[in-house]
């Protein structure tokens, strides 16, 4: 019976380093307190607690990080769990502020006559009594900053994790919320819990593949952690098939995440079913979570591998810049079209990634932070994008129809102008963000040896050019399309859009400070 | 005792006709079970790892999955049972209302 009960090993207690991981144990505690909030406050006082919960967590937590950056704090935090180094530091904060922009674009009731974009009762059957009760009773789901929070906290662990364990936990952590945020949309809700069930689905799958994966590292290192993982392929002469599987069964889980071809059919049906808030929040912030963890477990842990994966990386990245622009050009829908966009630009994002320059230059960056630079100017471009196609209106909601936005500028040429800046920023045309990413990662690709892969993708950048001119001249060229209206949006919306603008011209502009920012954080520690 | 590569093939195995079926099944629940057997073979890979090693990260880790397949069941059926009462069905079929 003694020997039963007799401890098998010592455990010590966790030490954790409360400070350099606050940002994102704030954020954490937030998206809990949020979930108390909707059991003790009144209904007519929750929207409101939330919102001033989200936004205050939103500013210490950047408060924080800013802090800790300049003070230098680092290194292997949380038993060895978390690595904070400088990759870390800038996906921190390109988090934090797409996470608040996109929040804000949830919090907005203006456009839809005082309600959310989110469904009254998401449990409600469309069009039951239920539904029209909820609606008339005018109830709200504020449960979706909470929901927010945790996705947000969990893709800031995703790409900080040092330990593949921990990587998968935070994986399931930010897509949870994610599935279920997709499903409740107000308007269209069939589709939306279509695009719900189909991202669950395909969600779960790859995160059966990720974790086959990392299983198969296990067996073949006898350890979780990223660093003992590079050491041990480092010491083993020679190719092995465990860690071949792993490889791939990693790589699909995070592709999948990214949206690269051939997985990316989810894509487009989820951005489009999606409430628009949503699709906004989960087009950049999964993408950055994904790429980042992407380049860390590559970079970090199979390192030793590259001959392995960057030929197969350079495969997938000319196929999915191919299929992604192939596929916008034929979409009609805008939100549909966006999504094929993003497919391509994980396509140029790939480009960057096989390169794997990972050492300093003559002031030049590394791979890293050239995607870091790049996902910072399309994530400013798509949170405008997106906040600007809940203002275009119909009848019965959002007039994603392209067709719809003919002639868009004689109606508000303000959003039929920031919409073309971004556009043009997506396209990579000279002046805006998009041009300068485009051509660091670009430089980066060529530098790590990959210069026809370079050449394919300048060529496929021109060709999608095409798609986004073909919806600026949409917008100033055609005839006003009847039925459509530039809804009257609040400042929720509008600052986004702002801020997203702004940030679009500054990094074109002016880029100096931000690529310094992307250069001086561009190494992952192992 | 048997040869601990022995648990790994089955691991292998398990997972592949966990794959299959989600690819194969019409059913949203019974693909989403096929999930589910897709995560228990990591498990019992990832036991399987931490026999031959004789460590204990892989018996933690396999706890760890075991959580998370939890809350994965919980959003998922949530899902499921929210398609259902709306179509009164639950094949993957019937969802495809989203093309071009």
């Amino acid at each position: 019976m003694s020997s039963i009960l007799m401890p098998v090993l010592e455990m010590a207690a966790p030490t954790l380093e409360w400070r350099a991981l606050a940002p994102v144990l704030l954020v954490f505690a937030a998206a809990c307190v949020g979930i108390l909030l909707e059991a003790v406050l009144p209904r007519a006082y929750r929207f409101l607690g939330q919102m001033t919960l989200v936004f205050a967590t939103a500013l210490v937590s950047i408060g924080f990080l800013v802090i800790n950056w300049r003070g230098q704090y680092g290194g292997r935090l949380a038993m060895g769990s978390i690595m904070l180094d400088g990759p870390t530091y800038f996906m921190w904060a390109s988090l934090l502020v797409f996470g608040t922009l996109a929040f804000m674009v949830f919090s907005e009731r203006q456009l839809n006559g005082g309600a959310t974009t989110f469904a009254a009762s998401a449990a409600s059957v469309p069009g039951s009594l239920d539904e029209a009760d909820a609606t008339a009773a005018r109830y709200e789901h504020t449960e979706v900053f909470p929901l927010g929070l945790f996705a947000l906290g969990g893709m800031m662990v995703f790409l900080a994790s040092s330990d593949l364990i921990v990587m998968f936990v935070a994986l399931e952590v930010f897509s949870l919320p994610l599935y279920l945020l997709s499903g409740m949309a107000r308007r269209r809700r069939l589709l939306s819990q279509e695009a719900a069930l189909k991202y669950f689905l395909l969600g779960a799958f790859s995160s059966g593949f990720f974790l086959f994966g990392i299983a198969m590292l296990y067996v073949f290192s006898g350890s979780l952690d990223l660093a003992a993982i590079h050491t041990a392929i480092e010491g083993n002469a020679g190719s092995n098939g465990l860690v071949m599987i792993g490889l791939a069964f990693i790589a699909i889980g995070l592709l999948f995440k990214v949206g690269v071809v051939p997985f990316h059919s989810w894509t487009p049906d989820v951005y489009m079913g999606a409430p628009t808030p949503v699709t906004g929040f989960m087009a950049i912030a999964t993408k950055l979570a994904a790429v980042g963890a992407t380049m860390r477990v590559f970079y970090v842990a199979l390192d030793g591998e590259r001959w392995s994966w960057q030929p197969l990386f350079a495969v997938l990245a000319v196929l999915t810049m191919v299929v992604g622009i192939i596929g916008a050009l034929t979409q009609s829908d805008i939100k549909r079209l966006l999504a094929y966009s993003s497919i391509a630009h994980a396509g140029f994002i790939l480009v960057a990634l096989v390169g794997a320059t990972q050492t300093v230059a003559a002031g030049e960056g590394t791979s890293a932070s050239a995607i870091m630079f790049y996902l910072a100017a399309y994530g400013f471009a798509t949170i405008g994008a997106f906040a600007l196609v809940t203002m275009v209106r119909n009848a019965a909601g959002e007039e994603n129809n392209i067709d719809g936005w003919s002639g868009v500028a004689a109606k508000n040429p303000w959003v039929a102008g920031l919409m073309s800046l971004f556009m043009l920023s997506f396209a990579g045309i000279p002046l805006t963000g998009g041009f300068i990413g485009k051509w660091a990662v670009f430089t980066a690709a060529w530098r790590g040896g990959y210069g026809w892969l370079v050449i394919v993708a300048v060529l496929a950048s021109l060709v999608a050019v095409y798609f986004y001119l073909r919806l600026i001249v949409v917008m100033f060229g055609r005839k006003e399309a009847k039925g459509v209206y530039v809804g009257n949006a609040s400042a929720w919306t509008w600052i986004p859009v702002v801020v997203g603008a702004v940030a679009t011209v500054w990094m074109g502009l002016v880029p100096d400070q931000v690529m310094q920012l992307a250069t001086f954080a561009g190494g992952f520690l192992r | 005792m048997m040869n601990p590569e022995n648990y790994l093939i089955l691991a292998a195995l398990l997972f592949a006709i966990g794959s299959v079926g989600v690819l194969t099944r019409r059913n949203a629940l019974v693909a989403f079970m096929c999930v589910e057997l897709m995560l228990n073979a990591c498990n019992l890979a990832l036991v399987a790892g931490s026999h031959i090693h004789g460590a204990l990260d892989g018996q933690v880790a396999a706890f760890f999955v075991m959580v998370v397949a939890a809350a994965e069941v919980v959003v998922g059926l949530a899902i499921i049972v929210m398609i259902y009462r709306t179509r009164r069905s639950t094949s993957v079929d019937d969802a495809n209302l989203l093309k071009l």
